[in-house]
């Protein structure tokens, strides 16, 4: 099998994932500069409601196919997100729109940590096996296996950024949040109810992070109410990358950044395999010729790549790959 | 002529400061109205409170009789009162054509749901908003820089450019904050010609300039503020002639008159 193909595959697939979540930060912090810490729960939230909802249909057993189930469970999640989308911009941000830019923020971590407990009271503290409905079939690519879930998440991913960048670049509606994206207060000006932009961008990133989260389950075949967490502090880091208020930027960090994890996932334990070192060579003579390998550091190292990512970029550029420098503005 | 706009007693306060003390004036339909003073004499303020972007402290507006919505600018809009900006304030990142059509936001039900499944009566107005935003580029003579991005434009253009987006809203009272500032004789004088069709065209201008020569010849009546308040009104012959305005301008301290 060859690995370094392999793991381009698996970090399109997650890529494709951190960059969906990461278009509902970019896109809330573009229009009103917040970064909605929350919005990694609202993703977990999609998982668990699709999770419910197809369970109980597997219960229930109906004789439906497989697509309709996860189909069923992909558009109860969407709605019950947008609803909350729109909720926490309207009672926890909005109040707040004109408040030092601390304090949004840490209502977001606050929100953030409340919707994380409200999961736990409703699914429980273990993690919930997605149901397995779908026989998953594995295709060979050159020397390299390529799952149709992956294939039907990365599709998937492509789809909905195109159809986002449409939308933004193409209609009115998008037209009016760009302009609110450059100034909000101008906007206004010309008509643009700013509280509707705002509550758009909530609910549109909302609506995309619940499919993500249904993707994610479904891949990893796990859900849990912790997962927002991590996939939402991956995601900000992807948005980070690409420059935060910047879509295209988010979609390209989001697939670099589960490249760059795929990888060092990949080699990690190659690279820090002690035996292949000569200085270690004597010291570990003994466990070396036992095992072959001492590895000092695995693949469940791979979360660092994402935050060690987040750290170089902020230390080298801050605005991001494709962020413009940011003048203050007068 | 009937009057179009009525500011009654308005007052703005920042901290300490008095920026508009009971302001009270009348504009008529379809004149030009010139607003003017020294530096920091609650001009742009006054505009600011006009147009929603501050909340005043006291006072109220009429517009066509009706009390604006103060505080709430996309609302001050729809009731139809169009500006720009003495630092021009365009979305830069986006093309001429663009900037247009998000001012005619104010007269067309926008809706997220809509624009996503394009009905028809959907794309029929989205095809009316770019069809009368590619006339408005036209009324000011930029049509050819449709598709230029707004911050590449010339100068002048900009300008143009941020009359048209306050067109767009179809205004009663077109506010124009220093619309000469920066620009050569020559633009000056397109934008005195602009300006005067405008009017010809039905609209009511209200215009902060410190082109003094500019305001005498181009408005109709003038009024004159001066820390906070308003210390003449009337036709350009009579202020410029106004004790008071003379002193404000010149004053105690000739040497600091920056206007």
């Amino acid at each position: 099998m060859d690995i370094f193909l392999q793991q381009i595959i698996n970090g399109l697939t997650t890529g494709s994932v951190y960059a969906i979540v990461a278009l509902g930060y970019t896109m809330v912090y573009g229009v009103i500069q917040l970064i909605n810490f929350a919005h990694g729960e609202v993703v977990m939230i999609g998982a668990m409601v699709a999770f419910t909802v197809i369970t109980a249909l597997v219960g229930a057993g109906l004789p439906l196919p497989p697509i309709v189930l996860v189909f069923a469970g992909v558009l109860t999640a969407v709605p019950v997100c947008m609803a909350i989308g729109y909720l926490l911009e309207r009672v926890a941000y909005r109040p707040l729109r004109h408040a030092p830019r601390l304090a949004p923020l840490i209502t977001a971590i606050g929100m953030s940590i409340i919707l994380q407990h409200l999961a736990l009271l409703i699914w429980g503290r273990d993690p919930r096996a997605f149901p397995q409905i779908m026989e998953v079939t594995s295709f060979n690519l050159g020397g390299a296996a390529i799952s149709s879930v992956q294939i039907v998440i990365i599709l998937l991913s492509v789809v909905m950024m195109g159809v986002l960048t449409w939308f933004v670049y193409r209609t009115r509606f998008g037209i009016a949040i760009r302009a609110s994206a450059e100034d909000v207060r101008v906007a206004a000006l010309m008509g643009v109810d700013a509280n509707r932009v705002i509550a758009a961008t909530f609910i549109i990133g909302a609506a995309m992070g619940a499919v993500a989260g249904v993707m994610y389950g479904t891949y990893y075949g796990i859900a849990h109410y912790t997962m927002g967490f991590t996939l939402g502090l991956k995601a900000f880091s992807a948005a980070v990358l690409g420059g935060i208020g910047n879509l295209a930027g988010a979609m390209l960090g989001g697939i670099l950044l589960g490249l760059v994890e795929a990888l060092g996932a990949g080699y990690i334990g190659d690279l820090t395999d002690l035996c292949q070192w000569p200085v270690f060579g004597g010291l570990l003579a003994e466990r070396c010729e036992a095992d072959g390998h001492v590895i000092l550091l695995g693949s469940n190292y791979q979360d660092v790549f994402a935050f060690l990512v987040l750290i170089l970029v902020l230390v080298f550029r801050p605005s991001g790959l494709l962020g413009e420098r940011v003048a203050e503005r007068a | 002529m009937s009057v179009l706009l009525e500011a009654l007693s308005v007052g703005k306060r920042f901290g300490g400061v008095q920026a508009l003390k009971d302001v009270s004036l009348t504009i008529r339909a379809q004149e030009i109205y010139g607003l003017i003073g020294p530096n920091g004499a609650g001009k742009t303020t006054f505009f600011n409170v006009l147009t929603g972007l501050y909340t005043r402290d006291s006072g109220d507006v009429l517009l066509a009789g009706a009390p604006l919505p103060l505080g709430s600018p996309h609302l001050v809009a729809r009731a139809g009162i169009a500006r720009t900006f003495q630092n021009i304030r365009l979305f830069g990142n986006m093309t001429a054509l663009e900037n247009v059509m998000v001012g005619r936001h104010v007269r067309t039900r926008i809706g997220m749901f809509g624009a996503i499944l394009r009905t028809r009566s959907q794309r029929e107005e989205e095809a009316a908003i770019r069809r009368r935003a590619e006339e408005l580029l036209h009324y000011v003579g930029i049509a050819h820089r449709a598709n230029d991005l707004a911050r590449h434009l010339a100068y002048g253009d900009q300008r143009r450019l941020e009359i048209a987006r306050a067109l767009a809203t179809e205004p009663k009272l077109l506010a124009l904050d220093e619309p000469a500032a920066g620009m050569n004789a020559t633009e000056t004088g397109a934008l005195r010609q602009l300006i005067l069709g405008l009017r010809a065209d039905g609209l009511t201008v209200l215009l902060i300039e410190h082109d003094v020569k500019l305001v005498m010849g181009l408005c109709d009546r003038v009024a004159v503020l001066d820390y906070g308040e308003k210390i003449a009104e009337d036709v350009p012959e009579v202020v410029q002639k106004d004790a008071k305005v003379i002193e404000a301008y010149l004053g105690g301290n000739v040497g600091d008159s920056s206007t």
